[in-house]
């Protein structure tokens, strides 16, 4: 390579670090699998109204968690649950007071075939599907609440040895579920909810009782202590428009 | 102490089990293949030669993805599976072996007809002046000459599917002792921060390519001397 070729490049980063630093309004933010679809709505409502970017990593909680103790460059957590934040910040890796509940997640069990599963669950033992997806209840808290579920119906777990299917995260077993795979699943509601109405197929939004709430919560980590899109982003999620979103995705609140 | 569970050792055996049964199966299907490549002058060479290369550059979870929606209810393999009575192939053992074969098949294949290809005409001509039928030329000439290649093909083939992920990850839901292999295993304890059994399936399968890739490139060191 030319002498003159390598000036003109360096020339050119340069003058595109100045760019750089103006666009400051940039945060990197780790979004739960489950909240992406209400995520990706709500930032782009968001740099309409204050001209910040959040650029979105989706993902299982858990690979986060590693990641972020690896030095990932995120700044904004969005988690699955409330215990991954709460390590978080007792670890001293993010910025103090800034953690708080986004959204309560809901299980819902899917179908994309209508008039599959009935508004009771009873489809769940009447034995006539091969695979039930569920996301792995080890690192996945929408897998947890799906296994509480069946238990509080009393259908042990050891009787659906070998059907049970798990996705890596809730975005795999609803993936497993839609491509026909596995005949129904337990997903997150928001997956199949837009507009405050399942989108397709049938569904049993699994009542709040039947486990324990799935508490998702979001905090701004040490790498985004000085960014103010970051704290921005976590106010804009606390507001009234991200909210009606929220609840429009099938969360509660 | 070993802290590998029973679901652990369940893993590596499933694993050595579904490396194997590919392997074998490879080395049926990509024979032919390989032959066909090394000899043929059609026009089809280059199309079918870059299909058979594909797994190489694709993601895995492109190939995952796509085996996935064509192995389902709707997709045509699916059909056909279900038409012979078979059910689906996901979240089965047989599925991670049909996605298995696809996903080594380049490794396999690719190491033969260099070794079919290596072998030239000479020797075929040869075997035919001598009366040979094609098929003993293939068994007495063929086949011991191109020996390294089928032992090259045989642990790339099986080494990489060992090392299969991706693909599982995506069609297989994680069953135990049915489709959860050793990587989707150590990825698992990863993402449960059981760090300290990720570490020894971790370190198990660092130290089995190596021994692997050390075999294969000590072998091909002593070829070259003796050649």
């Amino acid at each position: 390579m030319s002498n003159g070729f390598s000036r003109r490049c360096a020339a050119l980063l340069l003058s595109l670090m100045p760019l750089a630093a103006a666009q400051a309004g940039e945060v990197q933010v780790a979004v739960a699998a489950n909240f992406t679809a209400p995520m990706q709505a709500i930032a782009a409502e968001f740099e309409k109204d204050t001209g910040h970017r959040a650029l979105l990593a989706f993902g299982a909680t858990g690979k986060f968690y590693a990641q972020i103790h690896h030095g990932a460059p995120f700044e904004v957590l969005l988690a699955a649950d409330a215990s991954t934040p709460l390590k978080l910040e007792q670890e001293g890796a993010s910025v103090p007071g800034s953690r708080f509940t986004y959204a309560i997640g809901k299980v819902v069990l899917w179908s994309p075939r209508e008039g599959y599963v009935d508004d009771q669950g009873a489809v769940l033992k009447k034995d006539q599907f091969k695979h039930l997806a569920l996301a792995n209840p080890k690192t996945a808290p929408y897998g947890v609440a799906a296994l509480a579920t069946l238990a509080k119906l009393g259908i042990a777990e050891e009787s659906l040895q070998g059907r049970l299917v798990l996705g890596e995260n809730i975005t795999q077993a609803h993936q497993f579920v839609a491509t026909g795979n596995a005949e129904l699943g337990f997903i997150a509601l928001s997956q199949v909810y837009k507009d405050g109405k399942l989108a397709s197929g049938s569904a049993w939004i699994v009542p709040a009782e039947y486990h324990a709430p799935i508490r998702q919560d979001a905090l701004i980590l040490a790498k985004g202590k000085d960014n103010p899109a970051a704290a921005a982003l976590l106010d804009y999620l606390k507001g009234p428009k991200a909210s009606a979103l929220i609840r429009s995705y099938g969360y509660d609140l | 102490m070993v802290p590998l569970d029973s679901v652990d050792l369940a893993a590596i055996w499933l694993t050595l089990k579904l490396a194997t049964l590919t392997t074998v199966l490879l080395l049926l299907i990509g024979t032919p293949i390989a032959w066909w490549l090394a000899r043929t002058r059609s026009k089809w060479k280059g199309p079918i030669g870059a299909v058979v290369a594909l797994p190489l550059v694709l993601p895995p979870t492109v190939l995952g993805f796509y085996l996935l929606v064509a192995m389902g209810p709707h997709g045509f393999i699916g059909q056909l599976t279900q038409g012979l009575g078979l059910g689906t192939l996901p979240f089965t053992f047989a599925g991670l072996v049909v996605a298995s074969v696809f996903y080594s098949l380049p490794f396999v294949v690719q190491p033969l007809q260099n070794a079919f290809e290596a072998i030239g005409e000479r020797p075929l001509e040869v075997a035919a002046t001598l009366r040979a039928s094609p098929a003993d030329t293939f068994f007495s000439v063929v086949l011991p000459l191109a020996k390294p290649g089928f032992v090259t093909a045989a642990i790339l083939g099986f080494a990489h599917t060992v090392g299969e992920f991706g693909v599982v990850l995506m069609i297989g839901g994680n069953i135990p002792e049915k489709t959860r292999v050793v990587s989707v295993q150590i990825y698992d304890h990863v993402e449960a921060m059981a760090y300290a059994q990720a570490h020894w399936l971790a370190g198990g399968m660092l130290v089995f390519s190596f021994l692997v890739l050390l075999v294969l490139y000590s072998s091909r060191l002593k070829q070259g001397w003796r050649g």
